[in-house]
């Protein structure tokens, strides 16, 4: 069998802890992640790789709104929404962010639920985490359709330098495919969730094997990065 | 796979109808914590966003401004990572494997922030026009 399971004679108390800890779990001819399992090992380490991506796009951003000697349009002014006979500033975007983070704390909390096995609850609140999601994406097809009749394109807009539209769409294009992927895949768990698929160990549909309650934390792992992009993008594209 | 089911450790005791079936794994009692938790770090998450929000509203400029958005955005990501994803009770070994790569990044960003300034260099030495 290929995959290492952590027997029950291997207490965790006796080993270092620290950097101590550090080099004893990296050490030869052992497993590295004492108590993480692989499904989660390789979510973190999928999302590292992510977190590349994310800031090669961040980078060239940088990169294009430093270089430039013509003027980055003003994102509060870009993105200021006129309601009510006066222009707020960034509201939209702003009322994004809120959203993103209170589908943060509701997938939090179904995690905690799942592993306190009430299948309700949990399903619950993912499919909450889901529509939170999809309001979000939603939100941004809002902003992206607005834009777009504004004349902003890849190659310019009407404000001034040409790559504040190519990074627009780059980032939170690629953002968005992320939130929308998350938003299938928590739909696909609760689902799963929900029949107590995690209870009676049925097979999954894609990698025939039995899953459990982990697969929510690691969904969960997924969905707070997503979270935790929009962060960044928020600060360095929005507010910078 | 035993490893996953650090059940009934924080006795809660909650729909827990086969927490004797699992076998309990010390150390992965981390996926136990009151629900207050999350919602007092919702709560900062909101504040906080609300705080980088304000910034941009009333109009804070230069280095106030940055220094602002920097601070709240490296608490927002630090709440998110420590508590929402975890990061806070497990083991070093995968906390310095999955946090220290990305602040390597910081290294990239020097470098091409000193290009960044090369390259606006030569476009206003040798394009007087606005290009």
């Amino acid at each position: 069998m290929a995959e290492t399971t952590m027997t029950a004679g291997s207490p965790l108390d006796a080993r270092p802890d620290g950097l101590q800890g550090v080099v004893a779990d990296w050490s030869s001819d052992q497993r590295a992640f004492k108590n993480v399992s692989w499904g989660k090992a390789m979510m973190w380490i999928f999302l590292l790789s992510d977190t590349f991506i994310f800031g090669c796009f961040l980078l060239s951003y940088m990169t294009a709104r430093m270089s430039t000697r013509v003027p980055w349009p003003n994102a509060s002014e870009v993105f200021a929404l006129h309601i009510g006979g006066a222009n707020v500033p960034l509201i939209l975007i702003a009322i994004m962010t809120f959203v993103l983070i209170s589908s943060s704390g509701t997938m939090a909390m179904a995690v905690m639920f799942g592993y306190r096995r009430d299948r309700r609850k949990t399903a619950a609140l993912m499919l909450l985490t889901a529509v939170l999601g999809a309001t979000f994406v939603g939100m941004q097809a809002f902003e992206w359709t607005k834009l777009i009749s504004e004349g902003v394109r890849p190659w310019g807009n009407p404000w001034g330098a040409a790559q504040f539209g190519s990074s627009f769409f780059m980032i939170t294009g690629f953002h968005g495919t992320h939130v929308t992927i998350g938003v299938i895949f928590l739909i696909i768990v609760a689902r799963k969730v929900w029949r107590g698929d995690y209870d009676t160990g049925a097979r999954g549909f894609f990698t025939s094997r039995r899953g459990n309650y982990e697969s929510i934390e690691i969904m969960g792992l997924y969905w707070h990065f997503v979270d935790l992009v929009w962060v960044f993008i928020f600060a360095f594209f929005y507010l910078w | 796979m035993a490893e996953a089911t650090a059940h009934g450790h924080a006795g809660h005791g909650v729909g827990d109808h086969h927490g004797a079936a699992a076998p309990v794994v010390h150390a992965d009692a981390h996926q136990e914590h009151p629900i207050k938790l999350y919602l007092v770090v919702w709560g900062w998450l909101f504040i906080l966003s609300a705080g980088s929000y304000f910034v941009d509203y009333v109009g804070l400029e230069g280095y106030l401004r940055w220094t602002l958005i920097l601070l709240f955005m490296v608490l927002k990501a630090g709440l998110i990572v420590a508590v929402f994803m975890h990061m806070a009770w497990e083991r070093l070994a995968i906390v310095y494997a999955i946090l220290l790569p990305p602040v390597l990044v910081l290294v990239f960003v020097v470098m091409m922030a000193l290009e960044s300034d090369y390259t606006l260099w030569m476009r206003t030495t040798f394009f007087g026009a606005l290009s």
